[in-house]
């Protein structure tokens, strides 16, 4: 029995260890790109930077504000998460509604409908001669309408209404004189609050971070969400800031890398401010979509 | 008799249609926009079968039957990014598969408190970080002359390779970044698995003097196996298809030789070459064998496992 404890001891200092350790990997990489962003330019390049910021400044985020297309990214990828979410939990929400109702003719039609293009599509090139038929390239419509319905989302509410919404409930309310329309937002909404939100935020974040259908869709550059931006600025490695004012290149080159930086953060923020809210929903929006039948 | 059944058989079918008429209405945006924009791209897989020109439109352009797959599997490209598709993807099973289920494994291990909500909230966190940044910390931080890990090196007198330019390093990048960014967000299944294990069974391991390693090895790990299995059968589904935009951010010139996979070469012939039967040929080709590898790993875990997705 002794040294199961013996044993046991060893276990828990081992766990404690590689958590620690993990903790570790995660945080640090975040943490160097504040700190760096924050800087000293020329410390960061020589690599003086290890666990604090060296003098503290704000040029990178003064040089990176000064762009306009960090500003009309920014207020592309808010157009499109806000009105992106918006429509893609209308038009999830209801159909997954229709389809958790049992009273709903034919719908096993409309099950196999919704489940055949989680396996099967029509490619990168026949969707985008589609696209561009439907006069939908160079559109801000591109990154809201084409692919707003998530057929797994539409499932996941459909599980969550039939699980969570008493069949009893919707005679109740037909006895009454109550519309489906009716019953519809004024309670089973109402109490479906969990389930919007998970929706709402998932297809919140995906649309903030989404770049490909901009990429393929949006050409002109007033259109482009900040994703794009981000990719001249970080992987093409385009520097924004224009040559000849005066400085040394080394120290513009040092400037712009911290710039990348400052990049990293501002565009992430929004994201991170979201996460408490995100975190209250993590294991639910799981759990709700690992429910079979 | 039958004529009276008849008539409520109609009047049934009259009243159940008046009352999916507000259900119908509630469903056919999403019906609409699906048919639209997934249905119809459907239909022009047959593009993969005829010489499409723009000028021609999709039903007037000529049959030309199998020649673009012919085509592909006669060329170069076929062999290197069938390899290099597959290689990755295997590599991300082998690796990204286990490690989810070890650290939801060591997340039970910690005592309720403060230490484990923060384990957990900050090992879900990279999960949220676009693809972009993702590919932007890759580079900045892998760079060979200003990026973090040189300056560790060099504080340690070594020099450090150009790992991004490497071909042989290209599939590790791709797949450790992506177990530092996921591991995390996909362990919580296995913890809500894990969760749900009714406690008698350890209650009775601990009478009977059992040690937690062995707890883990003979409850814990088969009784998440279900889950597993499942979850392995759904991957396997895809692993013709690895995640495009990763892959497409981080090539470069000098890695390209191990960094082309299925979907990149599929964008820059169609999009970038306009050789749109081609391409599309290629996407069709990546489709059909995911859905047999899918379908087959399904058959397999169905015998030997009894577990099975259909």
């Amino acid at each position: 029995m002794k040294t199961k404890v013996g044993n046991d001891k060893m276990f828990n200092f081992f766990v404690y260890f590689f958590a620690i350790l993990m903790i570790f990997i995660i945080v640090y990489p975040l943490w160097f790109i504040i700190i760096a962003s924050f800087s000293d330019s020329t410390a960061v390049a020589n690599g003086e930077i290890w666990l604090l910021p060296k003098k503290i400044q704000f040029d990178a985020y003064r040089e990176l504000f000064k762009q306009s297309l960090i500003w009309s990214g920014y207020k592309n990828t808010i157009i499109y998460t806000a009105a992106g979410t918006l429509f893609q939990l209308i038009v999830n929400v209801t159909a997954g509604y229709a389809m958790s109702r049992k009273d709903f003719l034919g719908k096993k039609f409309w099950t196999i409908y919704f489940t055949i293009p989680m396996f099967i599509s029509g490619g990168l090139i026949p969707t985008y001669l589609t696209v561009k038929q439907f006069g939908l390239v160079d559109n801000r419509l591109a990154m809201v309408l084409p692919f707003a319905v998530s057929c797994y989302n539409i499932i996941v509410i459909r599980t969550f209404f039939k699980s969570n919404i008493p069949d009893s409930l919707w005679e109740a309310a037909q006895m009454d004189g109550c519309s489906t329309f009716r019953y519809f937002i004024q309670i089973v909404l109402p109490l479906s609050k969990a389930i919007l939100a998970v929706i709402g935020l998932w297809s919140a974040v995906g649309i903030w971070n989404s770049w490909f259908d901009a990429m393929i869709y949006l050409t002109r550059e007033e259109l482009q969400p900040l994703q794009l931006v981000l990719r001249r600025l970080l992987i093409i490695n385009e520097s924004l800031i224009k040559q000849g004012s005066g400085d040394l290149a080394a120290r513009l080159q040092n400037l712009s890398d911290k710039m990348k930086y400052a990049a990293i953060l501002v565009s992430t923020l929004p994201i991170m401010c979201l996460y408490p809210f995100l975190q209250k929903y993590f294991n639910q929006g799981v759990m709700v979509g690992s429910i079979k039948e | 008799m039958s004529k009276d059944n008849k008539r409520k058989n109609k009047r049934y079918y009259a009243y159940a249609i008046k009352k999916s008429v507000p259900l119908y209405i509630m469903i056919l945006p999403a019906v609409v926009i699906l048919f639209c924009f997934t249905y119809i791209p459907m239909s022009g897989i047959i593009i993969a079968f005829k010489e499409y020109s723009p000028a021609k439109g999709i039903l007037d352009s000529p049959w030309v039957g199998f020649k673009h797959f012919i085509r592909f599997f006669k060329s170069y490209q076929f062999g290197n990014t069938l390899k290099n598709t597959l290689s990755i993807s295997i590599y991300s099973i082998l690796v990204g598969f286990p490690l989810p289920i070890v650290l939801a494994l060591l997340c039970t291990q910690i005592k309720q408190g403060f230490f484990k909500k923060f384990f957990q909230v900050t090992t879900y966190l990279p999960h949220f970080i676009s693809t972009m940044i993702m590919c932007g910390m890759i580079l900045l931080f892998l760079s060979p002359s200003n990026g973090v890990i040189s300056h560790i090196l060099s504080f340690f007198h070594m020099q450090m390779p150009n790992i991004i330019g490497e071909p042989g390093k290209f599939s590790s990048i791709y797949v450790w970044s992506d177990v530092w960014q996921n591991v995390g967000w996909d362990s919580i299944i296995y913890l809500a698995a894990l969760s749900a294990i009714d406690p008698t069974y350890y209650e009775a391991a601990i009478m009977d003097g059992a040690s937690k390693w062995q707890r883990i090895k003979n409850i814990d790990i088969p009784l998440i196996l279900p889950t597993a299995m499942i979850l392995l059968i759904l991957r396997s589904g895809s692993v013709l298809s690895v995640g495009f935009e990763k892959v497409f951010l981080l090539q470069n010139q000098l890695n390209m030789t191990a960094s082309e996979v299925i979907s990149t070469y599929v964008y820059k012939l169609g999009l970038l070459n306009a050789q749109y039967s081609l391409s599309t040929a290629i996407n069709l080709f990546n489709t059909v064998i995911n859905l047999v590898v899918l379908l087959s790993v399904n058959q397999i875990s169905k015998k030997l496992t009894d577990n099975s997705l259909l």
